[in-house]
């Protein structure tokens, strides 16, 4: 781990203290986890500390944990995942803030912040139902006008509900319920830590 | 009196010189534009959901088609991702092979973006000369790959295979004559390095053409020069990256700031805008081409004296040689298991981002330890440069929107993705 990453560390606990919900550093990156009722404030901090400097927000996305591995979730459902750019450190930051409410997944909007993060979140609330408040503009913007559900969860079905075709009679695009069935080429495969050890057999 | 309303225009989606499938709402103030609203998503696949339904190595075909005017780059983010969750090294010689082809896309894509632009804003010249340049470049993609856009020639542990000692030739035809077609095969008679290295020493010559048509060309500086000025403060609160970026003076590059494969032994330059309008994303672009041409000098020279392996030896990554199957049962284990499974990749969350031609594209993934990925997100440069459209259109003529469009580099492939 180089000493950049550990300098990192530190000023991030001096900056951010309680509200640092866990630190880890992993593949040379850093990852915080924070609340979302503190979420807000350490973006601020982030953005406004001179010694950290973030001035870029490089990607905002949704995530959705409620497939995550063989084990039963240990967390909330939903996160939103920022990763920030500081040009005058050269260094990054990942910033993980879980939804409190499952059914209703809202984390607060950063857009004050940083204005780009205005089309990630329309983003993460069209595919995850991520809602920002905060956000003065929260439409849909990759799924079609009209479109209902949020796609990237893990329980909407990678063929979706309907599908659209032209109907002849009517002469006029329709929608329908899909006719294609989801298939499986290759199953998804979890192995346990130990498989494949020699140890073992 | 009567009421005065603004007009409200429709721009796109079948425009062309919404550079694809982009509808914009413009709201207009007679020929000023006051509000622009795009649309965008009349491309989704959702590619990143399919990748959570597909093996590791099944993906890598995909993100060609992301954004589809430089393939290889895309590519490179997703592989170099997979690499650093499994923890493995590429060797040296396919790590130049990329960074080689990195800079063949680089030229690649700014050579269609200059065409095109030129096209938006009335050089009609431009496209002819650019594609002509593309042909030669295509063909290196079509020679490593055998496809001259969507190659899937890098994959996780370095790239497919070798340079070829061949390129291929061009036959008679009813259509062109022995003749014709001797001055192309004379190029193709060497190896692809031999071919690059042809192309390496024209090109500058051809960059100094295009100049001649477009830099100091009245119309061309009319029509760019203080249209979409973008402030460094802005720029940064917007997010943008590559030449976005350095067209408004911050001189950022991950090629230098954060070197990944091995940028960090070459030898370029990084140019840089000042007043952060469409002229100068125009000139950083340009001149861009000429230092990725260095580039590639560099690679050519060094791949020419260093041959070795193009792929990682950990055959639980990457497959095993053919012969080396059929004779070896350690080999075979390997190749049933990476063909029927895929490959199992370590716990862990990972972001690697590379210098796209339009500016940083990353690639985050969640890996729950399956053999396929639990998340993937792509950080499209594009999107993020699309969503200022407002900010840069407002006030602006209606005619400038189609420069601002050009001059922001637009793919919907990796917009909508």
């Amino acid at each position: 781990m180089s000493a950049t990453l550990e300098a990192l560390s530190q000023i991030l606990h001096k900056h951010l203290g309680d509200r640092l919900r866990s630190l880890k550093i992993a593949h040379d990156e850093v990852t915080i986890e924070v609340d979302a009722a503190d979420y807000l404030s350490v973006m601020q901090t982030l953005r406004r500390e001179r010694e950290l400097g973030f001035e870029e927000l490089i990607d905002l996305c949704g995530v959705d944990y409620s497939a995550y591995g063989n084990v039963p979730r240990q967390t909330r459902r939903f996160a939103a995942v920022s990763h920030l750019l500081s040009i005058a450190n050269n260094w990054r930051l990942r910033v993980r803030c879980f939804c409190d409410d499952d059914a209703f997944p809202s984390v607060p909007s950063v857009t004050s912040i940083w204005n780009v993060a205005d089309w990630f979140e329309r983003e993460a609330f069209d595919l995850f139902g991520i809602v920002f408040p905060g956000h003065h503009d929260l439409r849909r913007i990759l799924t079609d006008y009209g479109f209902i559900g949020h796609p990237f969860r893990k329980d909407f079905p990678l063929s979706g509900y309907v599908e659209m075709r032209y109907d002849p009679e009517q002469q006029r695009v329709v929608y329908q319920p899909v006719t294609i069935e989801p298939r499986e080429t290759t199953p998804r495969i979890v192995r346990e830590a130990t498989y494949g050890k020699a140890e073992n057999a | 009196m009567p009421e005065l309303r603004n007009f409200t225009l429709n721009f796109g989606p079948q425009h062309p010189a919404a550079h694809g499938v982009l509808r914009m709402v413009l709201e207009l103030d007679g020929e000023v534009v006051i509000r622009a609203d795009p649309h965008i998503g009349l491309l989704h696949r959702a590619t990143e959901k399919l990748a959570e339904n597909k093996t590791w190595i099944q993906s890598v075909p995909y993100m060609d088609r992301l954004d589809y005017m430089s393939m290889m780059c895309n590519e490179h983010a997703y592989c170099m991702a997979i690499e650093r969750l499994l923890g493995i090294d590429v060797p040296i010689r396919a790590q130049y092979i990329r960074v080689m082809f990195d800079e063949i896309t680089r030229i690649l894509n700014h050579l269609l973006w200059v065409g095109c632009h030129g096209l938006d804003v009335g050089a009609m010249t431009m496209v002819l000369y650019a594609f002509r340049e593309r042909e030669d470049l295509v063909d290196a993609y079509e020679a490593v790959s055998g496809a001259r856009m969507h190659a899937a020639y890098y994959r996780p542990g370095g790239v497919y295979r070798d340079l070829p000692d061949r390129m291929a030739q061009y036959r008679e035809s009813q259509w062109k004559s022995a003749a014709q077609i001797k001055p192309f095969n004379d190029r193709r008679s060497g190896s692809l390095l031999d071919f690059l290295d042809d192309f390496a020493s024209r090109f500058p010559k051809l960059l100094d053409e295009y100049e001649t048509l477009l830099t100091d060309n009245r119309i061309w500086k009319q029509r760019l020069v203080d249209v979409g000025v973008v402030s460094p403060e802005r720029a940064l609160q917007r997010g943008f990256t590559g030449p976005m970026l350095r067209g408004s003076g911050i001189a950022w590059d991950l090629r230098k700031k954060q070197p990944y494969e091995v940028y960090d032994r070459l030898d370029f330059d990084i140019p840089v805008g000042v007043n952060g309008d469409s002229y100068d994303r125009y000139l950083v672009r340009m001149e861009e081409m000429r230092q990725s041409n260095r580039i590639l000098q560099q690679c050519i020279d060094w791949l020419r004296k260093n041959p070795g392996s193009v792929m990682s030896d950990n055959h639980k990554v990457a497959a095993p040689s053919r012969e080396a199957m059929k004779t070896n049962m350690e080999e075979l284990i390997h190749h049933f298991k990476l063909c029927t499974e895929g490959i199992h990749v370590p716990e862990g969350e990972v972001y690697s981002a590379v210098e796209h031609p339009k500016g940083e594209f990353g690639i985050y993934l969640i890996s729950d330890g399956a053999n396929k990925p639990y998340r993937l997100k792509i950080r499209p440069p594009g999107y993020v440069h699309l969503s200022a459209m407002n900010e840069m259109a407002s006030g602006h003529m209606i005619a400038d929107v189609v420069t601002i469009i050009g001059s922001q580099d637009v793919v919907f492939g990796e917009i909508d993705r």
